[in-house]
């Protein structure tokens, strides 16, 4: 098979490694599926696509990317909203995806997330959310749970834990899912249900950090130890356009996965845009400074 | 002229349009304003300087002062020269002055013209009366602005001929100004913001993002506006690291991108700026300078983000920054920004200010065939391309296209990926600041050379400064002239030329004396004078500290 794309496939001088059984590891292979699937629905080439990724652990995503790689851009903290902007509404062509982690896209990051929803402007946001900072070595993040133990909260965090996808559904995000770390092809899924809604779409994952936040037990459940699974299946008769239905199941105290709402009668914000240009005749420099000559 | 009042008496629109109907005749004009930081009401004052004559700064002295009420009348009375004139309104005030004053019950005058909003033609009215400016330079102005709007045109020049003849200019006399002559070139009249948008639209703007700030607000507002067409695209964005983070995700994605603000949100674009740099991707920030620091003073005018705009980020980083001194420069130095991003593939700022965004000045309108446009170096080739490798500048793969690469705000390899070899931030560092070379070697203006003591002001100072320049060589004070408006990387010719020198003089309107340290650092034997009230410099001030310095000079030489 013939290397579609730049071919630096094994990034030979990147001196990054997730830990062995990071949940980033399954978020990664779910994102090569569903880039792939996405571009061969389209019958286009990888160099449409455009990852936009935070700092953090889950930042390093866009280094790892194995195959045929996609353009990348690895900023700085918690902006990954705003470079997205930026690319997709002057190029909207591109496939544009942010990828990052809960600190970066929920504490410092947090503030762009309402003007895009408001916007409803059209990438997919992947989150990966280990509930804690792990490349600054375990410092709480906006999603760890309240009273617990880490470096930057020796007497147990003051804080109660954030609902991502609460906040999410009262912002207006017109496509919402959850999906988990090791469940690699169902969030292939929904990262493809993401890219194709038009709209703002962001898939909340649940991505374990095996060093600082070890959840897969909590998420998965021990029978043994008796602990009930901290996941359910978004039930198959859950209306995905009822915001109540989906605030009842985000609420739940569990975390639902699948797809929690989605709306498409909402226009992007290029659509909205189009309609003014359509409407707007474009002036030339000259007619532009014609006001101004005496 | 200046004309005082509250905000909302008609004072700007009495300026405006003393200052239109002047231009359109063919004086040369240069309109100055302040403004208070509150939408309705507060103390404001504008002016109007004509002159047959290039008018450089904005005038020492008043020859008329319009005062709309008392306040007004007592914050402005002292800046009246001798001769000059006050012309008050009667209707709120009587003025305790011992010099010329007269005064005009304008609520009644204007209501005998059939239009409350008309008192400003009263004033405009008696003005041409007592400057000798015939009435019908007004007339013809009202007619041309308000076309098909009959009831304003008769209201507005029932106005005109009422404060005509109800203002005895008998006792008074400030001179009649000489006949305009009418240019034989096409002219533009406009503030320093409108020629920033033009010029940034003629550079081929294609995505600007924005928050609104004083004063670089006129800025966004003209964007929103205009730049709509076909892949175009502004937006006013949730705050000033949304706007820096979205145009270099626009510059990233190939397109020439720009943003707007004032130090505020330039400290806001910080962090974003030396990701720009860090990855090498083009994208423009202009600073219209306000007081600072934190929210300072929003409506007055500074020159004290230079040191910010040269180092804006944490790191070893300095970005190119262009600083215009007239509305004239602000068109072409915006051209040159879009221009020096594009060439050098990383961020540059255009350093304006208050006094420059707000005022307006008549230049020729640019000829527009003879302007170059500078578009970055593209990659075309097939994939297996590595966008760092290179020591120097390379082509930018854009998204879309063979080459995919990863745009890095951490230290990277030759296709982008993370690294911290120290071989790697070696390369990148020397690759990064190697790119300012293709920006030296810019022109600069020099008078007189052969003096040992220079005056170089820079920005918004030019104009004051080349008026107290001229004056000191009217009365034979010998002194060079330097000037330019490409501040980093300043032209090394020109460094070379003022090291020459035994003392460099520079005007500038901060505390600290920011651009002659960055002079001292080049080995420069450079002084500041300084200024920090606000307002632009007068020029008997400066003229009498250049005198006085290059008098203890000469006495520092014979010791």
């Amino acid at each position: 098979m013939s290397v579609e794309g730049n071919g630096h496939n094994n990034h030979p001088e990147y001196d990054f490694k997730w830990c062995p059984g990071c949940g980033d590891f399954g978020v990664r292979r779910a994102l090569e599926g569903a880039i792939s699937e996405y571009n061969t629905k389209l019958e286009q080439t990888i160099d449409k696509t455009v990852i936009v990724a935070g700092i953090g652990c889950s930042g390093n995503l866009v280094h790892l990317v194995e195959g045929p790689q996609p353009y990348g851009i690895h900023g700085i903290h918690g902006r990954t909203l705003p470079i997205a902007f930026g690319i997709k509404m002057i190029r909207p062509e591109l496939n544009v995806i942010v990828t990052a982690g809960d600190g970066d896209f929920l504490s410092i990051g947090a503030e762009h997330i309402a003007p895009q929803a408001s916007r409803n402007l059209d990438i997919t946001v992947v989150i990966m959310d280990n509930g804690v900072y792990g490349l600054t070595k375990g410092q709480s993040s906006p999603t760890t749970v309240l009273g617990e133990i880490t470096s930057s909260t020796p007497y147990g965090k003051f804080e109660m834990p954030l609902s991502p996808l609460d906040l999410y559904l009262t912002y207006g995000v017109t496509f919402i899912a959850s999906g988990y770390s090791s469940k690699p092809k169902d969030l292939t899924k929904l990262m493809v249900k993401g890219m194709e809604h038009p709209g703002f779409s962001i898939i909340q994952v649940q991505s374990p950090c095996t060093t600082y936040n070890d959840t897969y037990a909590v998420l998965k459940g021990n029978l043994k130890l008796g602990i009930e699974p901290g996941i359910f299946e978004v039930p198959q008769d859950h209306d995905v356009t009822d915001k109540y239905a989906a605030s009842k199941l985000v609420n739940s105290g569990k975390i639902p996965i699948g797809v929690i709402y989605e709306r498409t009668d909402i226009p992007t914000l290029e659509d909205r845009i189009n309609i003014v240009r359509a409407k707007t005749e474009s002036k030339d420099i000259e007619q532009l400074l014609a006001p101004y000559v005496i | 002229m200046r004309f005082s009042g509250e905000g909302g008496q008609g004072v700007v629109t009495a300026s405006d349009m003393l200052a239109r109907a002047g231009a359109s005749v063919g004086y040369h004009v240069q309109t100055f304003a302040t403004f208070p930081s509150q939408i309705l009401g507060g103390p404001t004052w504008t002016q109007t300087r004509l002159s047959v004559n290039l008018v450089l700064s904005p005038g020492d002295y008043l020859d008329v002062l319009v005062a709309f009420n008392n306040d007004a009348f007592e914050e402005h009375k002292s800046e009246v020269q001798q001769d000059g004139v006050i012309l008050y309104n009667s209707s709120e005030f009587t003025p305790a002055f011992d010099g010329l004053a007269i005064g005009l019950p304008l609520k009644e005058l204007a209501k005998e013209a059939g239009d409350p909003r008309a008192a400003n033609m009263v004033i405009l009215g008696a003005l041409s009366k007592l400057v000798d400016m015939p009435l019908k330079y007004f007339e013809d102005f009202v007619r041309s602005r308000f076309i098909g709007r009959q009831a304003i045109i008769e209201s507005n020049i029932k106005g005109l001929s009422l404060g005509n003849t109800n203002v005895n200019a008998d006792e008074f006399h400030i001179g009649a100004l000489v006949e305009p002559k009418k240019s034989k070139e096409t002219l533009v009249f406009l503030k320093g913001n409108d020629a920033l948008s033009l010029g940034a639209m003629q550079a081929g703007l294609d995505f600007y993002a924005g928050y609104p700030i004083s004063p670089a607000t006129p800025i966004l507002v003209f964007m929103q506006k205009n730049l709509l067409g076909p892949g175009k695209f502004a937006y006013q964005v949730s705050s000033e690291i949304e706007s820096i983070n979205a145009i270099l995700g626009a510059g990233y994605a190939g397109k020439k991108a720009m943003t707007a603000t004032a130090g505020p949100g330039l400290s806001l674009m910080s962090e974003g700026i030396g990701l720009a740099w860090m990855a090498e991707i083009p994208c423009v920030i202009i600073d219209v300078q306000r007081g600072g620091p934190a929210t300072g003073l929003p409506t007055k005018t500074e020159q004290s983000d230079l040191t910010a705009a040269i180092h804006p980020a944490h790191g070893d980083v300095t970005i190119p920054v262009i600083a215009p001194g007239t509305v004239e420069e602000c068109f072409y130095a915006m051209i040159d920004a879009l221009n020096w991003a594009e060439k050098s593939q990383c961020p540059v700022i255009l350093l304006s200010d208050h006094s420059l965004a707000e005022r307006s000045q008549d230049f020729v309108k640019p000829d527009l065939s003879k302007i170059n446009i500078d578009e970055r170096l593209i990659y075309k080739g097939s994939n297996g391309y590595n966008r760092y490798e290179a020591k120097g500048i390379s082509p930018m793969p854009i998204p879309g296209n063979p080459g995919a690469y990863i745009a890095n705000g951490s230290e990277h390899d030759y296709v982008g990926d993370t690294t911290h070899k120290g071989s790697h931030h070696i390369h990148m560092t020397e690759r990064r600041f190697s790119k300012l070379k293709l920006l030296d070697s810019y022109p600069y203006e020099r008078l007189n050379r052969s003096q040992s003591v220079a005056l170089m002001p820079w920005g918004g100072s030019k104009g004051s400064a080349l008026e107290a320049y001229n004056l000191l060589k009217k009365e034979s004070i010998e002194i060079s002239w330097y000037y330019t408006m490409y501040l980093n990387p300043l032209s090394s010719d020109l460094i070379h030329e003022l090291q020459k020198k035994d003392l460099v003089l520079v005007p500038e309107l901060n505390y600290q004396g920011q651009f002659s340290s960055i002079l001292r650092s080049e080995g420069i034997k450079a002084e500041s004078i300084t200024q920090y009230t606000g307002l632009p410099f007068k020029v008997k001030d400066l003229v009498k500290i250049i005198s006085e310095r290059i008098e203890t000079h000469k006495k520092e030489i014979v010791v």
